[in-house]
């Protein structure tokens, strides 16, 4: 699949699931099996969720549910599709899925990068804390639903109800958005957001891949953010 | 010229429908546009354990002798899957409460209280802070549908970690919390701009129903090695089917939480109008355990209005392992206290009935995040207080299991009570005092 | 609660693989519903015949009951039992008197759905133990679709278990909790639809079959419910020549879809799908919420 050379490989069709989970999580940055390989993943869930340190570690094939969940620190390369909420509540590191993620993409993560090769489908960067996500295709509906910040970046259209009940989330999509979602308008792209995309991009190695000005801004229009009767209907 | 003195009239008289609170509720929505948001739990009269009471031993059975017989009151929770279940001395827990709906001194308070009398402490909404970690020996990690502040690293240090899905004061709810109480400590640990009004979710972001909540629950041991209890809170209103569910989800321990469970901020329409009693919810949701052959095995945690320690041990007797305190926790330490009575009187209300949690005013210090105000609660004599208040439920619900015959609290069982209303007798599945009747189970 | 799995063949050359397929694919999902399971195959029929699968109690006598009902059905109707089911085959033109016997002289016997090629079996018990009671591995077809059950709020029971038929070779099974089915049963019985359970799913299955009587298509009857079934749902249903796919605008239940030259297939998970032939190659996507998914062998 690639030149890859891990110094470690996991075959789940061999090895529980729970083995490998622990022994990613005592390895450490200084130890010498920095780069993991794991075969046949099969859909299972939580694989590689919660680790807390350096490592490189590539899935070969389609992931389930919470796939590099809460991650700190690792670089955790799919082969394939993820299922449910990939890379959820992710604090730090790089998840890349090199197919479609499902619903729920980098839900709550604080920090981090989450790239997606393909789809994102309904709820990418619910609640989002933090996170960069970068989707080259498309996002499903009520994506960054309450978006609290770091930055949502579609390629692609993004379904109904994009940024609802936004908090300071910045979000870029580049195609069609099929609705706006409460509190959630379209904002001036000016120079300092086509740097902000810019810097994204770079760090995902996707520099040059995209014009930045073809991208459109929206955000937050800060109308919920303290009651008022004339929004209620937006609750 | 008649005189009217001597006729007799009519004296003024309220509707009992549209009584005085609800003149002034209309009156307040019509001028303001907003539902009423407050803190606390059901103000309303319910059916509750004062209506159930226990048969002492006599003749037929023989009681234990207080102080000197031993009657056990420890609890381990999270015998199921955890590689580490929680031993506590006491069957009396702290419930979840945030640090943003309470001070820091009082969630440091708790922690002290919890810990010198060997039972728990539960974070709330809005994540873990230093304070309450370090003060408390055994903290339990709430896992929430906003993830405020949710941290893995929190996620490890924590003894036990409870999916909260949802809470006795709104089942089915999220919430908002108005942007007053929003401090900069607060808005940093939420990631959200300071001063404005939170909007809580009310399903979790990345799960629905208990088919994915078994998957979330997978992912959540699997983070923490398979060490940790992992709890699921529910609030009260269909228990029979939400425990059993919660069962078969991998739950280590069931919290059950009753309408009179507090809130931080929630609609008042709420609070009053969703949910049910806790003495109602016990029964159902120990046959959900007990038809699963579960009983005992996954534990059962209940709260919502549990006051001194024949609650507790009524609470037990019906079928649960421990039992939760927030209201009685926040009272004990200082809330509500009358020595505060001007200054409520200031806000309109009176010690005792003060429950604008949300407004972040409050005199005694606690659910505040005003730094004058803070520094009223000292968290040592009120950790110290709750510690004394753990202490006199624990020797309550002794004394009572004593009576009963009991060498142990979780000995006491629903044969053990009589119930002195119909109403009450139908809801905790116990027979009206003096006779051997159980409505709806016994027939007439 | 539960999982949802269903596999409608497009070559014919996988047809005697059908019952191993979805074998493998409903005891995968054994997580999401371990209380029950069910399924449905669409196999062999012939086009002036109607199978009906019948259900009753273990250890009953199928071969009494068909040999009490031959002068009714024309004949002694051919018989295939299989545990708690039996299958019996008889000419159309005796379908009406047939179910009037059985209803007559067999009320411990229920139909569970009928068809000129669907048969359904469906039992309480881990996926794997109802796959194996019934033979499912060795069955074939040309499309199936399965179900593995997580109770809600209604009882573990066989008659509780999925798929729910809708119609003459239609059935449908469910993942998700509808919030509005008290009064829709109530609405369909007063249409005359009649339901077993107070199960959601069934209430779901009995308004599509009440939606085709009115002239709609499965298509039309799937569309309408987007309207009038509220809560969570994700509907596989199947019929004669095909099966579709709907969800809910919401779209919170799981739903993940496989296709290659061969086959198409649904998993509530990727992982009920990864024994299938060429999986590695397939497309494999997320159907979309609020969309009404169908293939049809006759297209």
């Amino acid at each position: 699949m690639n030149a890859f050379n891990p110094d470690v490989t996991f075959d789940l069709a061999e090895t529980p699931l729970r083995e490998l989970n622990a022994a990613l999580h005592k390895a450490t940055g200084e130890s010498n099996t920095r780069h993991w390989r794991v075969l046949n993943p099969n859909g299972r869930h939580a694989l590689a969720a919660g680790v807390k340190a350096p490592l490189t570690i590539e899935v070969d094939g389609h992931v389930g549910y919470y796939c590099a969940g809460m991650n700190q620190q690792a670089n955790v390369i799919i082969h394939g599709n993820a299922g449910v909420g990939v890379a959820e509540n992710m604090m730090s590191g790089f998840v890349h899925v090199r197919g479609d993620a499902s619903q729920s993409a980098g839900a709550t993560a604080h920090g981090g990068m989450l790239r997606i090769d393909g789809n994102a489908s309904a709820r990418c960067g619910i609640s989002m804390k933090g996170i960069d996500i970068i989707v080259q295709g498309s996002v499903g509906h009520m994506s960054a639903f309450m978006g609290q910040a770091g930055s949502l970046i579609v390629f692609g259209d993004a379904g109904d109800a994009l940024g609802d009940s936004l908090y300071e989330a910045k979000l870029f999509v580049r195609g069609s958005v099929k609705s706006l979602g409460a509190d959630c308008i379209e904002k001036e792209l000016r120079e300092e957001h086509k740097l902000h995309l810019h810097e994204k991009l770079t760090a995902a190695g996707l520099a040059g891949t995209v014009d930045v000005s073809e991208f459109k801004r929206y955000g937050s229009a800060r109308q919920l953010y303290n009651f008022h009767i004339d929004n209620a209907g937006a609750y | 010229m008649t005189s009217h003195t001597n006729v007799p009239r009519t004296l003024p008289r309220f509707s009992s429908t549209f009584d005085p609170h609800t003149l002034a509720e209309i009156r307040r929505a019509a001028a303001t546009g907003i539902y009423d948001i407050r803190g606390g739990g059901t103000k309303r009269k319910l059916p509750h354990f004062d209506d159930l009471l226990f048969l002492g031993a006599s003749v037929s059975r023989y009681p234990l002798e207080g102080y000197r017989e031993k009657c056990g009151t420890d609890v381990v929770l999270g015998t199921r899957f955890a590689k580490k279940p929680i031993h506590l001395k006491t069957p009396v827990t702290i419930a979840g409460m945030s640090f943003g709906a309470l001070s820091a001194p009082a969630k440091e308070a708790l922690g002290r209280g919890a810990s010198a009398m060997g039972t728990s402490t539960t974070t709330g909404d809005g994540g873990m802070t230093p304070e309450e970690r370090g003060h408390s020996s055994t903290l339990v990690y709430q896992y929430l549908p906003s993830r405020y502040g949710m941290n893995p690293d929190d996620l490890r240090k924590a003894d036990a970690i409870e999916v909260v899905i949802g809470q006795g004061a709104k089942p089915g709810g999220g919430g908002m919390l108005l942007g007053q109480k929003i401090s900069d400590r607060v808005a940093a640990m939420r990631t959200l701009p300071k001063g404005i009004d939170q909007r809580s979710a009310c399903r979790h972001p990345d799960w629905t129903g208990p088919d994915d909540l078994e998957i979330k629950i997978e992912e959540l041991r699997e983070i923490t090695d398979w060490e940790k209890p992992i709890y699921v809170k529910v609030g009260a209103s269909r228990p029979y089917y939400d425990i059993s569910l919660a069962v078969k989800s991998g739950a280590d321990v069931v919290v059950l939480d009753g309408m009179q469970g507090g809130t931080a901020a929630t609609q008042d329409v709420f609070i009053e109008h969703v949910g049910i009693p806790i003495l109602s919810a016990i029964r159902p949701a120990v046959q959900a355990l007990q038809d699963l052959g579960m009983h005992r095995k996954v534990q059962l945690i209940v709260s919502g209005g549990i006051r001194n320690g024949a609650d507790v041990a009524k609470a037990l007797a019906l079928g649960a392992d421990a039992v939760a305190i927030g209201t009685a926790a926040l009272v004990a330490l200082g809330d509500n206290d009358p020595q505060y009575e001007e200054e409520y009187q200031a806000l309109g209300t009176t010690a005792g009935a003060y429950d604008d949690w949300h407004e972040g005013r409050d005199p005694a210090g606690i659910t505040t995040q005003d730094p004058e105000l803070w520094s009223r609660l000292d968290p040592i004599k009120a950790g110290r207080r709750l510690a004394n208040y753990l202490g006199v439920m624990t020797l309550e619900a002794q004394t009572i299991a004593r009576a009963c015959g009991k060498s142990h609290l979780h000995n006491l069982e629903p044969e053990d009570l009589v119930s002195l209303t119909i109403e009450a007798a139908a809801m905790a599945g116990v027979p009206l005092a003096g006779t051997n009747w159980i409505p709806g189970r016994t027939g007439f | 609660m539960c999982g949802i799995v269903g596999i409608f063949l497009k070559d014919p050359k996988l047809e005697p693989d059908l019952g191993a397929m979805l074998s493998s694919m409903l005891c995968v999902m054994t997580d999401r519903g371990p209380d029950s399971a069910g399924f449905a195959i669409y196999g062999s029929g012939e086009k002036d015949h109607v199978k009906l699968s019948l259900r009753a109690v273990e250890g009953y006598d199928f071969e009494a009951l068909a040999n009490s009902i031959s002068l009714t059905s024309g004949g002694a109707p051919k018989l295939v039992v299989r545990s708690t089911h039996a299958v019996i085959e008889v000419p159309k033109a005796h379908e009406s008197a047939v179910r009037a016997a059985l209803a007559e002289r067999h009320p411990e016997v229920a139909i569970v759905g009928t068809g000129s090629r669907m048969e359904i079996f469906k039992e309480v018990g881990l996926p794997r133990q109802v796959a194996e009671r019934f033979d499912l591995p060795r069955m074939s077809g040309t499309h199936g679709i399965g179900h593995t059950r997580m109770a809600t709020e209604s009882a573990v029971t066989t008659a509780g278990a999925h798929p729910f038929s809708t119609g003459a070779d239609q059935c449908l099974v469910h993942n998700g909790s509808l919030s509005n089915h008290n009064d829709l049963r109530r609405n369909l019985r007063r249409e005359g639809i009649s339901f077993a359970t107070e199960n959601d799913s069934e209430v779901a299955a009995g308004y599509l079959t009440w939606r085709m009587q009115q002239g709609k298509s499965l298509g039309e009857a799937l569309e309408a419910g987007l309207g009038d079934l509220d809560g969570f749902f994700t509907f596989v249903v199947g019929t004669e020549s095909g099966f579709g796919v709907l969800r809910d605008p919401i779209a919170c239940k799981p739903a993940v879809m496989a296709e290659t030259d061969q086959y198409v297939a649904f998993g509530s998970e990727y992982r009920a799908l990864v024994d299938l032939p060429g999986i590695s190659k397939a497309r494999v996507f997320e159907p979309e919420p609020a969309t009404v998914y169908f293939w049809d062998r006759a297209a």
